[in-house]
């Protein structure tokens, strides 16, 4: 008890503990409070926030290249590409049509890792020809990578059927599950439990554990032999060499290792999804995931998961809905001359939103960056040095 | 007949860097002394930073050999200069501005540091306890070269003077048998200078041998044992203090013919 005291008090000043502390809460409630908000109907919500905690994976993974190693990729997509592709090849029947003229039907527990370690591999050969490039030629080989590699996949037709995409990829399965009243059921044990989309709070669990081991993971890194070479490639690389730094090892390893990060959430992606297709990797992906990155904080793992939420949360909830809530609000103060739509005028506040939705969302942008230049949550010094100070006057007073 | 019969930690055998047409170094040849303070003077652009850099290996020698510890490390990697014992400071200060003083200094034990990548993503007791030692280490640098109350300052923020210092510790905490330091004492006031010959003593004694570049003459004549002179590339003298503050051709180098 006391020892829980002390980290509490230890921490309380800490934004990055309380931005983890506030996040792990929310996290946990989420699914509870929504279903209880909408009495039971949440299921929608559950799966979005699913579907953003892939987003939260894929900021976690190119923070590790560009907040710590000070990579510009602007091709990240193609690692996401990569993990579902790989992952919808290895479980579904589409290798039937292949050369192979076999399907595999690798487990998604499996494959799983299969993906992480062929986005790595490809993280490692994205980087080599790279290597001597330094800030803005970089961003633009990666860029080339993030446009090839969804094209490739597109043209592969006896491998990914093309335009269409692979479908109907299993589903992850296990040979048991807790079940309870969010799948509107007593509680029990199922077994051989499927995940299915009719059970988004599934899905939302297994993404949550993977975020956790991901950021345990990489902030383990962060503080490790490892973290700091890259940090000192990120600040001089001339001096990182001479201090000893195999700068090609490191920096291959940034990408590598970033990469995994969206390995991991591509098969995830594809499983949940069900669906592979070459259209869900474009340019914009790249560029989504990297203003997360940069509006949480650069550098600062809860800073890049904040940014990708919120930011996940502008494109993929608060734009959508924002028309009909507009046109909602408007009757009920009353104003239900918003609403009549003019032919050849006035579209009504609706569909008047519904334009405007990228204006809003590049107001939004522009607004964070002019306020939070440095991101939302940015990096610091570690608490433990903070914590140790100059002591300029005696360090304690005895009580 | 020869008093020293020590090899010497580096030697250099017909070093030439050329850019192009120019010749930066010019079949520069001569022996550094193990255990003791060697000294490169010269006027602005006589090579000696080019010289610096090839010997860590920055730049790839055009011509000859840079013997360290009797192997020839000529167009060898930074890196593996830094690996065998060679360490550096600049002459324009290079930090990693946005990390804090112990963790530069943590960055120059990298070299010595055994955790692998699956120890850092897993944190195992190996890591962990390298992690403490490293700390503990990296403490003992910056209290070393006199800084250790602002470990956990940026290096950026330090004082001019500090940040002098945090690149000794940082380049003393890859635990080097030859020091490089590049103009150690530009822009020190006297009071910092005599600091800063206290420190180079204090790195002799612990058996690091010290190659300066310097342009006080104060500095070089008192803390060096042997001294050598770069003009245009060329070795023009090389001897003990006293013989190179006397010699015709140094005094022309840096005063001009007619003086």
């Amino acid at each position: 008890m006391k020892r829980l005291r002390d980290l509490v008090r230890e921490n309380a000043r800490n934004p990055n503990a309380i931005a983890y502390t506030v996040m792990a809460v929310a996290a946990l409630t989420f699914p509870a409070i929504v279903q209880f908000a909408t009495g039971g109907n949440a299921d929608y919500l559950v799966s979005l926030a699913a579907d953003g905690g892939v987003f939260v994976l894929l900021a976690i993974g190119l923070n590790v290249v560009v907040g710590f190693a000070g990579l510009l990729d602007l091709g990240y997509a193609a690692f996401f590409a990569i993990g579902s592709y790989t992952y919808g090849m290895l479980a579904s029947e589409q290798l039937i049509s292949s050369p192979l003229h076999h399907a595999f039907h690798v487990p998604f527990w499996i494959a799983l890792f299969i993906g992480m370690f062929v986005a790595a591999g490809a993280g490692a050969l994205l980087g080599a020809p790279t290597l001597r490039l330094r800030g803005d030629y970089l961003a633009i080989v990666t860029l080339g990578f993030g446009e090839i590699v969804p094209r490739f996949f597109r043209n592969m037709r006896d491998w990914t059927s093309g335009v269409n995409g692979i479908s109907a990829l299993d589903v992850p399965t296990l040979p048991g599950w807790i079940t309870g009243p969010w799948a509107n059921a007593t509680f029990g044990i199922e077994q051989g439990f499927r995940f299915t989309s009719f059970n988004a709070t599934a899905w939302y669990v297994l993404i949550i554990i993977l975020i956790v081991a991901s950021v345990i993971g990489v902030n383990n890194l962060y503080h490790s032999r490892l973290g700091r070479a890259w940090m000192a490639v990120r600040e001089d690389e001339t001096a990182a060499a001479a201090m000893g730094v195999n700068t090609v090892n490191t920096k291959l390893l940034a990408f590598a290792i970033g990469a995994s990060f969206s390995g991991f959430a591509g098969a995830f992606y594809g499983a949940k999804l069900s669906l592979v297709s070459p259209d869900s990797f474009g340019f914009i992906v790249s560029i989504t995931i990297l203003s997360m990155v940069v509006l949480g904080g650069m550098g600062n793992i809860p800073g890049a998961m904040i940014g990708a939420i919120l930011l996940y949360g502008v494109l993929y909830y608060f734009l959508p809905a924002a028309p009909q809530q507009a046109s909602t609000l408007a009757h009920q103060f009353g104003m239900d001359w918003l609403n009549t739509v003019v032919p050849n005028g006035w579209p009504g506040i609706a569909e008047f939103i519904n334009r405007l939705k990228f204006i809003l969302f590049g107001v939004i942008l522009v607004t964070i960056m002019l306020l939070r230049p440095q991101g939302l949550l940015p990096s610091r010094l570690r608490t433990q040095e903070l914590k140790r100070g100059v002591h300029d006057e005696p360090a304690a007073v005895p009580s | 007949m020869s008093i020293e019969t020590a090899p010497p930690i580096l030697s250099l055998q017909g070093v030439t860097k050329r850019f192009g047409g120019l010749v930066a170094v010019d079949e520069v040849s001569f022996d550094v002394p193990k255990g003791q303070v060697f000294s490169l003077i010269g006027p602005n652009g006589a090579g000696k930073t080019t010289l610096f850099n090839c010997i860590t290996g920055m730049h790839v020698p055009t011509a000859g050999r840079v013997v360290f510890e009797g192997r020839d490390i000529a167009g060898s990697k930074p890196y593996r200069t830094a690996q065998l014992g060679i360490a550096r400071t600049f002459q324009n200060i290079r930090l990693f501005e946005y990390l804090s003083a112990l963790d530069n200094v943590k960055v120059g034990e990298h070299v010595r540091m055994k955790a692998k990548l699956w120890d850092a993503i897993f944190r195992t007791p190996l890591a962990r306890r390298e992690e403490r030692e490293v700390t503990e280490r990296a403490m003992e640098y910056l209290r070393f070269v006199g800084i250790d109350r602002h470990a956990d300052n940026y290096a950026r923020n330090l004082a001019y003077g500090q940040q002098r210092r945090l690149e000794i510790a940082r380049a003393l905490a890859t635990e080097p048998h030859l020091l490089l330091l590049d103009e150690p004492a530009a822009g020190f006031t006297p009071q910092e200078k005599v600091e800063l010959m206290a420190l180079v003593d204090k790195i002799i004694a612990r058996g690091i041998t010290v190659f300066l570049i310097e342009h006080d003459m104060k500095v070089v004549m008192e803390v060096s044992q042997l001294i050598a002179v770069l003009d245009h590339g060329e070795k023009i003298a090389e001897g003990p203090p006293a013989e190179v503050r006397n010699n015709q051709r140094v005094i022309e180098a840096y005063l001009g013919k007619s003086a």
